[in-house]
């Protein structure tokens, strides 16, 4: 994407987005792509998610995307009963931190799967799911 | 290079919303320091102000409570880092004396959490953590440790059950300390009665029971040198060791969700720097803002092994009688949790505990303390080992 006075795609992120700017908004493009991406350093082949601009390890700001693919395992999850101004609609949901290997990544679980199907440590992938607003958002989905 | 103590202590009475201004609010726990420690506004060099600010409609509020408290000229700076800010504070008051750059400082937490209306607060919580990677998905502070909680539980069997036992202590302790928000001591039928809202669920496995309250609240702790104790009639209660530390803010960058990284890290320093091991420690204060958290910090403090900490809750080890007494002033869970605050009241609780003026709730020849600080879900960590000699 060419450089514009503001680039403000970030705003689209997520059922409440709260920061618009930043230097790796290419993600919602992604995320519009049905692709979920974290970013490598070019120098010293690092990976991180969530995507991050600037390497803490090279000090270089030279990244490349890669796509978090494939299952990963879940590590902790919890369901919410009360939620924060602008998710009261969504109750309840469960929010989690799932293992990629390389990466692990932070996330909503997809309301497919029952309360008493969750368990630590059971294979989810990724999915990229467009809100009725119009924003991005990715979730975690069965994988067996 | 002589020792760092802490020669005088005071907190106001941590209750819903306080019926004046912050300037007030902090100005009940700085009366009470400063005759507590006997002394007057010329003998405070600097004053550290702690508080965290999302709670703040009064930008900097440090040049506000010096100039309430009387300290002008001498020099105030503000430090931050969420619940453990005071004890950041009383990081940098030590830093400060031991440096020579001042012989006495004084660190005042404060939170009137009741500044903000209730809808700004919940708008507020959802900003806790990571807001460009985790408030989009709808985040909050309970959500955080339910899932250390939920982690914990299926690594080593906790319950919900086990949890419950540490809010039952904590309701025993908070009855007997005046200065709690929350003084009603529970039986253990009321956990087992769904009609309570005490067992509303929260955020699972956490329920209502597990989670501390906001409050409104102050606390001051008074910081000076060996050599300048000499010229104040009050003994210093010395620090012995600092440990500080931090863990990465967004979840994807933990790797255990059984245990706190920043605090397992903190304690080591603390101990190492004391030279004493988990087994001196006569009395704790632990940041018990969820039940997970204290049973966390029972095992990464080493009070007991991973996994083990449910052994101390349900021996009652942890009581006022037992082989390590924690938050027997009713913690957070009782007290009421005004963010700024906290840590100068659990450095307060010890303190009290180690010069014998603990009333009711006095550990038996208390030597050696220990105060646990969390700030976020272990973003920021501060362990502190205080002792009488």
């Amino acid at each position: 994407m060419a450089e514009k006075e503001i680039d403000s795609r970030f705003s689209k992120f997520g059922t409440v987005s709260f920061t618009g700017l930043t230097r790796v908004n290419d993600f919602i493009d992604y995320l519009q792509q049905g692709k979920v991406m974290g970013t490598r350093c070019k120098t010293c082949g690092m990976r991180f998610f969530p995507p991050r601009a600037d390497c803490c390890k090279s000090l270089d700001s030279n990244m490349e995307w890669f796509e978090v693919e494939g299952a990963g395992t879940l590590q902790t999850y919890t369901t919410l009963s009360y939620a924060p101004t602008g998710f009261g609609q969504d109750l309840p949901y469960a929010i989690a931190v799932v293992d990629f290997g390389s990466v692990r990544v932070f996330g909503r679980l997809h309301r497919s799967i029952p309360a008493k199907d969750i368990m630590i440590g059971m294979p989810l992938k990724l999915a990229v799911r467009k809100l009725p607003d119009g924003n991005m958002t990715y979730e975690f989905l069965g994988a067996s | 290079m002589g020792k760092v103590g802490i020669i005088g202590v005071g907190q106001s009475k941590f209750v819903r919303a306080f019926n004046g201004s912050i300037r007030e609010l902090a100005f009940e726990a700085f009366r009470e320091a400063m005759k507590d420690a006997e002394m007057t506004t010329n003998d405070i060099d600097a004053t550290i102000v702690c508080s965290a600010p999302e709670y703040d409609k009064q930008r900097s509020p440090s040049g506000i409570l010096a100039e309430y408290f009387g300290l002008n000229p001498q020099p105030t700076f503000y430090v931050e880092s969420l619940c453990s800010s005071s004890t950041t504070g009383v990081r940098l008051a030590y830093s400060l004396v031991k440096s020579g750059l001042h012989d006495v400082v004084m660190v005042a937490g404060f939170q009137k959490m009741s500044e903000i209306t209730s809808a700004e607060s919940q708008e507020r919580m959802g900003r806790g953590a990571d807001i460009q990677w985790e408030a989009p998905f709808g985040t909050m502070m309970p959500a955080y440790y339910a899932m250390y909680a939920q982690g914990h539980m299926a690594k080593y069997g906790t319950t919900s059950e086990d949890l419950a036992l540490i809010r039952l202590k904590s309701s025993i302790y908070g009855a007997q300390n005046e200065k709690a928000m929350i003084r009603k001591p529970l039986s253990p039928e009321v956990f087992e009665d769904s009609a309570n809202q005490l067992n509303n669920p929260i955020s699972s496995p956490l329920r209502t029971r597990d989670c501390c309250a906001n409050a409104d609240g102050a606390s001051c702790i008074i910081v000076t040198s060996e050599e300048r104790a000499k010229t104040f009639s009050r003994k210093p209660v010395w620090i012995l060791g600092l440990g500080s530390a931090t863990a990465s803010v967004n979840m994807a960058g933990r790797d255990t969700f059984s245990g706190l990284a920043a605090a397992v890290e903190a304690g080591k320093k603390a101990y190492r720097m004391a030279g004493v091991g988990p087994q001196d420690i006569d009395v704790a204060e632990v940041h018990d803002c969820f039940t997970i958290a204290e049973l966390m910090a029972y095992e990464n403090l080493g009070f007991a092994k991973p996994g083990e900490g449910v052994e101390l809750i349900r021996a009652k080890e942890t009581y006022k009688e037992g082989k390590i007494p924690v938050n027997v002033d009713g913690g957070l869970l009782s007290k009421g949790h005004p963010i700024g605050a906290t840590g100068g009241s659990q450095v307060r609780t010890v303190v009290l505990q180690l010069r014998g003026e603990a009333g009711p709730m006095q550990v038996k020849d208390a030597s050696i303390g220990l105060v646990h600080n969390i700030g976020g879900v272990g973003i920021y960590a501060n362990v502190m080992i205080l002792g009488r000699e």
